[in-house]
């Protein structure tokens, strides 16, 4: 009897403390990479919020610390006319970015579903192509093609007419943005196109095929059937791109060129690396970055939201 | 429109999007002759390879790729085996705590980068990692281990649990399933996610810039930016050639996977 009893308990003690192991198995699973998002991300963001308190300059910087000034470095950012210019003009440089993104995106994943099947491929795979183009080397054929001396783009506008040869792309704050939204809306297009264009084949045939025998026109269909289907991917399409277009570095960093970067093009990542980074600021540079970071925070709350629903989901 | 017009629309769309690529690979085999020459050569009729040997004999460009390389294989070999085990939980478990992760996880990818170079270069800096491969590394972790984990997690959501009870029943061990059943079939999703990790390391740019000071320090991204350099007499054959070897592994990998991870950014979305 006492031994039936022993081994009943041994056998309640083990199932207890498999049970115990099974409920921490995902602590243990997600363990290392909190640790390691902890060490890369969370202890620099830490330092993120120290140093936008501290005077932080070059000096500092090798004495690895700086005097405690409070609030100063953002009072400063905050009456700073160059912050608030660079902030309205990076809200409509994205508003631009993204509104030509999303509305040329639609424009040609409805056009994908017009052509023949043979221009449809054709058209799909080079637009893998150029999604596959890295950002960098993308800058450098800009740079080459808008060449005022020998770029091709003067040269085909000079033979239509358009322009006159030699023009230099670079010369107007307003023409190097415009260079920029070209480069970035040219290797925005393909996720976009592609997505939409999957997200069309989710309209049903039937309903569009009705609407139409009844004699509604093309955009009434459009506007009243497709666009209502849409609004979900349209709304994480344009989320993600209003959250990358108000971040964007390497595009205009590239392309305008350290020697032409200045107060008056300044989006708001060129603005906090000239500010930060190049005047060795870094304490006025980390005041810049908490505010831009609270602001895409705030414009990433729809995106989050929804992709966590997503994530809700367990297998 | 008749179809024969909506397929012309189609083309022009074709040529305006593609011509881009076309024209750096045009530039790349043409003699310097016919590239500063006012009126363009389309094709290169007399193809050359001498700027494809002027780049990769350029100083620094074989240390560079290999600075890519390394950087770009120790980021993802770490993230990879770290993120799997987190999208195993994310993916199989319900445990209080989760909704905070993945909120954490999807919130750092949305993080602009710009943001975060300050930070880093700072924290880097008191341990003596800025101008290091290891420094690089670490910055790269920020994007790559949160992308692989929701990446992952949906790859696992599209295998069948019972698969992994069934062998349960049959006395598997934990490890065993893991191990016999959803290693294997993970396969295809590791791969793919590797591959894309692989891609986005590689084409990164602003930290290693910002990291990075020694010629023979940077990556492949880095030294392409500094090609052009100062010079008067620019050298459009040779950058176009160097754009184009830069871009071909990733073009060649993209083409692999995209079919796969191309709705991860968007997955649920889209049902398709």
């Amino acid at each position: 009897m006492e031994v039936v009893g022993a081994v009943e308990a041994l056998h309640h003690r083990s199932r207890r403390r498999r049970r115990f192991f099974e409920a921490s198995t995902p602590y243990w699973l997600i363990a290392p990479i909190v640790a390691a998002i902890g060490l890369v991300l969370g202890y620099p963001l830490y330092w993120l919020v120290r140093l936008s308190l501290e005077h932080y300059g070059l000096f500092e910087l090798i004495r690895h610390a700086g005097p405690y000034i409070g609030l100063h470095n953002y009072g400063s950012v905050l009456h700073d006319s160059i912050f608030w210019h660079t902030l309205l003009r990076t809200v409509i440089f994205t508003a631009v970015n993204v509104a030509a993104t999303i509305v040329i995106g639609m424009l040609i994943a409805l056009l994908l579903r017009q052509v023949s099947a043979w221009v449809r491929i054709l058209l799909t795979s080079g637009l893998v192509l150029v999604w596959s183009m890295p950002v960098v080397v993308a800058a450098q054929i800009w740079i080459w093609m808008t060449n005022y001396q020998n770029g091709v783009v003067n040269y085909v506008l000079a033979q239509l007419h358009l322009s006159r040869t030699q023009h230099d792309w670079y010369a107007s704050t307003f023409s190097q943005l415009s260079m920029v939204t070209l480069l970035i809306v040219w290797g925005a297009l393909p996720f976009v196109v592609i997505t939409l264009y999957a997200g069309l084949a989710q309209v049903p045939g039937e309903l569009v095929e009705a609407a139409s025998v009844d004699g509604a026109p093309p955009w009434r269909v459009f506007f009243d059937i497709t666009l209502p289907i849409l609004r979900p991917i349209l709304l994480i399409l344009t989320s993600l791109s209003i959250i990358w277009d108000f971040g964007v570095f390497t595009q205009p960093y590239l392309l305008i060129g350290q020697a032409k970067t200045q107060p008056g093009n300044f989006l708001m990542s060129t603005y906090l690396f000239e500010e930060g980074y190049f005047k060795t600021d870094f304490g006025r540079g980390a005041a810049i970055s908490i505010l831009m970071l609270v602001m895409v925070a705030i414009l990433s709350v729809v995106y989050v939201r929804k992709m966590v629903r997503i994530g809700e989901e367990v297998a | 429109m008749k179809r024969w017009g909506w397929n012309a629309l189609g083309l022009a769309v074709f040529v305006v999007m593609v011509f881009p690529v076309f024209w750096m690979m045009s530039t790349a085999f043409k003699p310097d002759d016919k590239i500063t020459s006012l009126t363009p050569t389309w094709f290169p009729l007399h193809p050359t390879l001498s700027h494809f040997g002027a780049a990769i004999h350029k100083p620094y460009f074989w240390q560079d790729v290999k600075n890519s390389v390394i950087i770009v294989v120790v980021t993802v070999a770490i993230s990879i085996v770290l993120a799997f085990l987190a999208a195993v939980a994310v993916a199989r478990y319900r445990f209080t705590g989760r909704k905070a992760f993945i909120v954490l996880v999807i919130g750092i990818q949305m993080l602009p980068q710009a943001g975060l170079i300050i930070p880093l270069y700072v924290a880097l800096a008191r341990y003596h990692q800025t101008n290091t491969l290891t420094g690089v590394i670490i910055t790269y972790m920020t994007f790559v281990l949160p992308f692989s984990v929701w990446t992952l997690r949906g790859f696992l959501i599209g295998i069948p649990k019972e698969l992994e009870e069934a062998a349960m029943v049959d006395g598997s061990t934990r490890l065993g399933v893991f191990v016999k059943i959803l290693l294997p079939l993970m396969a295809p999703g590791l791969v793919a996610t590797s591959v894309f990790a692989f891609i986005t390391s590689w084409n990164e740019y602003i930290f290693a810039r910002v990291l990075l000071n020694d010629q023979g320090k940077q990556t492949a991204t880095v030294w392409l930016s500094y090609f052009l350099g100062t010079s008067r007499n620019t050298d459009w054959g040779g950058l176009m050639a160097a754009s184009t070897l830069t871009a071909i592994p990733v073009v060649i990998f993209f083409l692999l996977v995209q079919r796969r991870i191309a709705f991860g950014l968007t997955a649920g979305a889209v049902k398709g």
